[in-house]
């Protein structure tokens, strides 16, 4: 089975440092340095007193240890909670963005460029606090369409923002949610205005970079009624020894006939293969169907971090509005992720789908967990739920933790499960047939996955495939 | 007819699977053209020599040699095995969810042409060249949109492969009781199937446990394999001996030779 995993366990191909002057602010945290923080930003007065809520709220709260992971404890003074790039550039001017950055980006797929940006594709991209540089901003802005850095946008569009920002994922609603909100530093910010359908894919990328810091961001995507958009997310991180922490928030807001398409992929530092080091991903998504007949559709594919614990779920609170989650999950090396969905079910007719897709190789820890609520007023609401894993190896764990609260007698309600062990029966028959052991391991991989990736845009699912070292079944034809 | 060039020769071939010896000493010599047969009883060995064979990588080979086209097979990959000719019907196919029948199938045959140098065929050319191996086999398209076994009755999954033997077109085919489980009609596809593909460059090897697959191909030699021996090779009649006697008689022999 050692080639199986041997497969699987590919080596991180995106931990390069860029040596880069940054500014960073001393580790530590209190309410200087979130005033130092919105200072920076350029806030007004509400944003940070509602940062400094936040603050003294989590302050008081303690980090949950419930998630079915494995961590030492998180000095929270030991991190620097803001660290840029010197010599920012002007964001309306792609030219000025340093040449280091770039390069950067452009070593991870991302380029920013005028001439090399990827078609249909607009890219907000971050580097450690702050977003160095947004694509096709004014293009957008001719259908009113707002994509920006949310600093930029708590400047320029504050009404937008204090309307909604906070509204799905409150200030207090879990310890890492209040210290995002205490300490966020950049994101993006999404407006897609009244029946447009948003004409490029939306996408921002998260790159860590200094040492010693954390990520801390904060996207927000409010698709005005009968509107659509896609977004997309892709992150990376060096490779140290240390654990780096990653505590994002993001919020979705669907107003009547909206839909919004989140898909992420996440590839930060997994660690090494005796678990030292890796990103400790602690994020709160959320979405909020808030109007009739809208659409939230997450999906994800999780193959980064030493620790993933998110349950990116729906409030679906309009009448026949729809939630969806598909969601492929991989550990490998020591890796460990507590991940899954909440779907919560308010208005008549909603619907949810979750499709969860766990593959748990070397000694990695798998866990899905998710969430169905329907409440009473929820008359006709349904949910199919199917979780599959799949174990690679026999060193690896799969665990599946669903909770379901019906408080409503019309709900229907479906949950499929099952566990399947990557057999050398299986990769031998593949061989047999003149197939490769690397494509037969890809083959079985991606028939696993399938449901999942169909649902990704184009470029994000050759993305995926080429993550998981797979190749994309009838990507042409 | 048996007049071709050696295709395969196997060698005092000893093979143990979980440490527990299998096959004790194998000879078996099969020329290009030829269809072997190999019967015995249940436990014998008959799939061990299958899929050791085919390079399954749970049989230790303990001794012996297996040349295949003058080359020494055991010493190849699966992978390599397929691409030079090799096929194995399975007694027992997996089930490979999430990928359809017709795509695992145009990746099967075009990692053969690759190796060939042949240009790899898309999709639309592919669907052409199957139309007319389906029709061969009985079959529409409804079965190649399906996840590859997944579901699929049991004469089915054999039909599957005896698909998969149309389309690929092997040089030494290996039949693991592809007959077993099969209604009447299933069985005369398969055996006209492999009529159809008999030819002077081609080599079946079958593994059967009945008299009535032998009745629509005919053999040029029957082997006995009995406690991982060949204790008894002839011709197509020594399949109706077993037919009429069982294998006591050949097993008693075995002990005092
Ligand atoms: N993976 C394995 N682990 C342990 N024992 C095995 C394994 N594979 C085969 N054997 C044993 O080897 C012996 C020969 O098995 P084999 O499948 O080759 O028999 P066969 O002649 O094909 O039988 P049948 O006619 O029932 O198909 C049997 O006793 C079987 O239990
Ligand atoms: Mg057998």
């Amino acid at each position: 089975m050692t080639s199986i995993e041997a497969h699987v366990q590919q080596p991180y191909k995106y931990g390069f440092v860029t040596d880069i002057e940054s500014e960073v602010v001393p580790a530590g945290l209190n309410e200087d340095v979130i005033r130092l923080i919105s200072a920076k930003k350029g806030e007004p007065a509400w944003m940070l007193e509602w940062r400094l809520k936040a603050y003294r709220n989590w302050l008081k709260m303690s980090e949950p240890h419930w998630p079915n992971v494995k961590y030492g404890p998180i000095d929270y003074q030991a991190i620097s909670y803001y660290a840029a790039p010197k010599q920012r550039p002007k964001l309306d001017s792609l030219e000025q963005v340093d040449p280091k950055l770039v390069q950067t980006f452009e070593k991870l797929g991302i380029p920013i460029e005028e001439q090399k940006r990827l078609t249909g594709v607009a890219v907000d991209a971050v580097f450690d606090s702050v977003s160095v540089a947004t694509t096709f901003q004014a293009e957008l802005a001719k259908f009113g369409v707002i994509f920006m850095p949310i600093s930029q946008a708590i400047r320029e569009h504050a009404d937008l923002v204090q309307k909604y920002l906070g509204t799905v994922v409150p200030h207090n609603d879990n310890f890492f949610a209040a210290l995002n909100t205490a300490v966020f530093t950049d994101g993006s910010f999404v407006y897609v205005p009244k029946g447009v359908r948003c004409p490029l894919e939306l996408s921002t990328y998260f790159r860590i970079n200094a040492s010693s810091t954390g990520q801390f961001e904060r996207t927000l995507i409010i698709a005005d009624e009968g509107s659509y958009v896609s977004y997309l997310e892709g992150c990376s991180a060096p490779m140290r020894d240390e654990n780096q922490l990653h505590a994002a928030v993001v919020e979705l807001i669907a107003l009547d006939n909206a839909q919004i398409k989140y898909s992420t992929i996440q590839n930060w530092y997994p660690g090494d293969d005796e678990g030292k080091g890796g990103i400790y991903n602690f994020v709160t998504k959320r979405g909020k169907c808030a109007g009739r007949n809208s659409k939230i559709s997450w999906t994800q594919v999780e193959t980064g971090s030493a620790i993933t614990w998110k349950y990116p779920g729906c409030i679906l609170q309009g009448d026949n509005s729809i939630g969806e989650f598909y969601s492929v999950a991989v550990t490998s090396h020591k890796q460990q992720a507590d991940t899954g969905t909440k779907m919560i079910h308010l208005g008549k007719n909603t619907r949810s789908t979750i499709v969860s897709k766990g593959i748990s190789a070397g000694r990695g820890q798998n866990t899905y967990r998710g969430l169905v609520k329907i409440m009473k007023g929820a008359e006709g609401a349904r949910n199919y739920s199917q979780c599959d894993s799949m174990l690679i190896g026999d060193k690896c764990g799969a665990h599946t933790f669903p909770y379901i609260d019906v408080r409503s007698s019309t709900a229907i309600m479906e949950h499929e499960a099952s566990t399947s062990k990557i057999g050398e029966d299986q990769i031998f028959y593949l061989r047999q047939r003149g197939l490769s052991s690397e494509d037969a391991v890809s083959m079985i991989v991606n028939g696993f996955c399938k449901e999942v990736f169909k649902e990704l845009p184009m470029e994000f699912a050759v993305e995926a495939t080429r993550l998981l070292g797979i190749s994309l079944e009838g990507s042409v034809g | 007819m048996t007049k071709g060039k050696a295709l395969l020769e196997v060698q005092g071939l000893r093979v143990a699977v979980a440490g527990n010896e299998i096959l004790k000493g194998v000879d078996l010599a099969i020329r290009d053209g030829e269809v072997h047969a190999i019967m015995g009883p249940n436990g014998s060995g008959k799939s061990t020599l299958a899929q050791v064979l085919a390079g399954h990588p749970a049989y230790t080979v303990l001794a012996g040699t297996a040349k295949y086209e003058g080359k020494d097979l055991l010493d190849m990959k699966p992978e390599e095995r397929a691409r030079a000719g090799v096929f194995l019907a399975f007694q027992y196919p997996v089930e490979i969810r999430g990928i359809t029948n017709s795509y695992f199938l145009r990746s099967a045959l075009n990692a053969l042409r690759r190796e060939r140098g042949e240009a790899e065929l898309d999709p639309i050319d592919f669907l052409q060249f199957l139309e007319q191996k389906l029709k061969a086999i009985g079959w529409d398209d409804s079965m190649m949109n399906r996840p590859v076994n997944e579901g699929f009755s049991g004469g089915e999954k054999k039909r599957n492969e005896i698909l998969q033997l149309a389309v690929l077109e092997p040089r030494l085919a290996i039949l693991d009781e592809t007959d077993s489980g099969l209604d009447i009609d299933a069985l005369k596809t398969v055996a006209e199937t492999v009529n159809k593909l008999r030819a002077p460059s081609r080599a079946f090897l079958i593994v059967t446990h009945y008299q009535r697959l032998l009745n629509y191909i005919t053999p040029d030699v029957v082997h006995v394999l009995a406690d991982g021996r060949i204790v008894k090779s002839g011709g197509p009649e020594l399949a109706h001996e077993l037919e009429a006697k069982g294998y006591d008689w050949l097993r008693d022999a075995a002990m005092v030779s």
